[in-house]
């Protein structure tokens, strides 16, 4: 049945429910054309064996009031599987199978869904091309030597050449929208506290959150209702009554104000990017709702104070990484050699980059002048989103500031490589949720991006906007399956 | 202010990463070009603006003080890289 590779998420769980198919069926489909797929280098380790015993399993014993029944998945390989290994896509954890569960995959278990593999990432999440991966590069399914973007590049690959019905990914700086633009799929960064980060491997502590990737709105809403929940593991994790995402979701937007801000319109910014973000606003606009212009000055400051913040936590979290406890050791002739080899042989390049940037602005000296000017600039950050939303329901904005480029096109260039997150980092420092949704092809067929920011836990909001767009701008993805 | 091949070092030895002749002469490049683009942030006041350490405006939750999971020794040591099952093991610290 060539068509179960066609149907979405919310579409795979109505049919297994009435029994049309089985899990086994869905399984070993996914299974087949994962196998068929290794070109794109979308899987670090596959469990695809355990896998179609689980379907099995669930077949004989089906529950149906479970929100995922028997449905496949394939996860980043950020998260913690018990029993399963885990490698970030570094060689330091090249060879680390964790003896615990990560919330959030623990909540897609819970809820009947089979793990299929483990998805190629950046390393340790620190890329924005998932170039930077130990298990080496990932190729988009949108055009050979095309870059998924990242760093859950691994993820938006699979799930846009349908290797996995939905997927989890990360988001630090963009990790998230920023390839689910590249690829043509649905992606949210929830709101900082939504989704447990226990058990997902630290980057920066303050701007990581787990979140949905999917091929339609409602399937993120689905998707989205399973993961987050308040976690006592997660010291940051907030306790509220989450709703449920799905059933609420309502495609009226009438009388909803959509601030567009103007800082987003960045200087060199491709017309064919201009144009998609207008064509937003126009199908919003007939939609009902009403479009405002606002202001959020301190953007162009983001960037800078990304590149602070998330080095700094990010040098601090990886200290831990010191071929003592877990992971890649290289012997040295003392305990100071040993660390300073294993650390240099486990990490790549972009990580000790921004390793030695966090060591940097924290260094006594520079602490002031670099990090708490930083924290002082998120503030400001902040401020600008708080002044808006008093304005407005919700944000529109273009994703990313241009289309997928091709493979090997930025990495000797670390700032331009940065400069992709220009419209996705903002929305970290301040804590926001934000979906991106595929909205159109620039002239080379690559697909753009549409993002759209809400409130603190307003997800419900943003994710009713984004079905309301969606199902006006009728995105068909334009693969040919050139991998197969 | 510029970034030099001696700080370079400094950080590296900071990091606990050991980095040759050639690498730290591509970090200086690098970081240098990442810096110069920091360097926007002075141009903004933020003398009167109090430094926001936390997203998340509600105090951390407490929990009673408990043990919740014991005799995991086996699981904790699971992954060490040395072979020796019953510590982690270093290289000789003392003479």
């Amino acid at each position: 049945m060539s068509n179960i590779l066609d149907f979405t998420l919310v579409e795979l769980v109505e049919r297994i429910k009435k029994k049309d198919l089985s899990s086994k069926e869905v399984t070993k489909t996914y299974i087949e054309r994962s196998k068929k797929s290794k070109k794109l280098n979308t899987y670090i380790t596959e469990d695809f064996e355990s896998a179609l015993k689980k379907a099995d399993n669930f077949d004989s014993k089906p529950d149906f009031d479970k929100k995922l029944p028997g449905i496949p998945i394939a996860v980043k390989d950020l998260f913690c599987t018990k029993n399963i290994r885990t490698t970030a896509g570094s060689k330091i954890l090249e060879n680390f199978v964790p003896t615990y569960e990560s919330t959030v995959t623990n909540n897609i278990w819970n809820e009947g869904a089979i793990l299929l593999g483990k998805l190629n990432c950046d390393e340790f999440a620190m890329g924005s091309s998932n170039e930077t991966s130990f298990f080496g590069n990932v190729q988009s399914p949108v055009g050979e030597k095309l870059v998924p973007g990242g760093s859950s590049g691994g993820s938006a690959s699979a799930l846009a050449a349908k290797l996995t019905p939905s997927t989890i990914g990360t988001d630090t700086g963009g990790s998230i929208r920023q390839p689910a633009s590249f690829t043509g799929i649905v992606g949210l960064k929830p709101t900082y506290g939504s989704c447990s980060r226990y058990g997902i491997v630290a980057f920066a502590s303050s701007l990581d959150q787990a979140g949905p990737m999917t091929r339609d709105v409602k399937d993120c809403a689905l998707l989205f209702s399973v993961i987050s929940s308040y976690d006592s593991k997660d010291s940051t994790s907030i306790n509220f009554k989450r709703d449920d995402y799905f059933k609420k979701l309502d495609k009226s937007i009438k009388g909803k104000k959509i601030g567009i801000p103007k800082e987003y319109r960045v200087d060199g910014m491709p017309k064919e990017i201009e144009d998609l973000w207008q064509k937003g606003i126009n199908i919003a606009k007939d939609a009902g709702a009403e479009i405002v212009d606002v202001s959020l000055p301190n953007t162009n400051y983001a960037l800078p104070t990304y590149y602070i913040v998330a080095p700094a936590e990010a040098s601090s979290n990886l200290a831990r990484y010191d071929g003592v406890k877990y992971g890649f050791r290289s012997e040295g002739k003392n305990l100071i050699d040993m660390y300073e080899k294993t650390r240099s042989e486990g990490f790549g390049n972009e990580v000790k980059r921004r390793i030695m940037i966090g060591t940097y602005v924290l260094s006594s000296g520079y602490y002031d002048a670099y990090y708490l000017k930083a924290q002082k600039v998120r503030r400001l950050i902040k401020n600008d989103f708080d002044e808006v939303y008093k304005k407005v329901d919700a944000i529109l904005t273009p994703s990313t500031p241009s289309s997928a480029f091709k493979i090997g096109e930025k990495t000797n260039d670390p700032l331009s490589m940065y400069l992709n997150d220009i419209f996705t980092v903002p929305i970290n420092l301040a804590g926001l949720p934000a979906i991106s949704i595929p909205a159109g092809h620039d002239q080379k067929g690559y697909p753009l991006g549409l993002q759209i920011i809400g409130k603190a836990f307003d997800e419900q909001n943003i994710l009713n906007i984004a079905y309301s767009l969606e199902q006006e701008i009728k995105f068909k993805n334009k693969m040919n399956d050139w991998w197969l | 202010m510029t970034i030099d091949l001696k700080t370079v070092k400094k950080i590296s030895k900071l990091a606990r990463i050991s980095v040759d002749d050639e690498k730290a002469k591509k970090l200086e490049s690098d970081l240098n070009s990442i810096f110069k683009f920091i360097e926007k942030l002075n141009q903004l006041d933020t003398s009167k603006t109090e430094p926001l350490t936390s997203v998340v405006d509600a105090n951390l939750q407490l929990r009673k003080d408990e043990v919740k999971s014991q005799n995991i020794r086996d699981q904790i040591l699971k992954n060490s890289p040395d072979e020796n099952k019953d510590f982690f093991v270093v290289p000789k610290v003392v003479e």
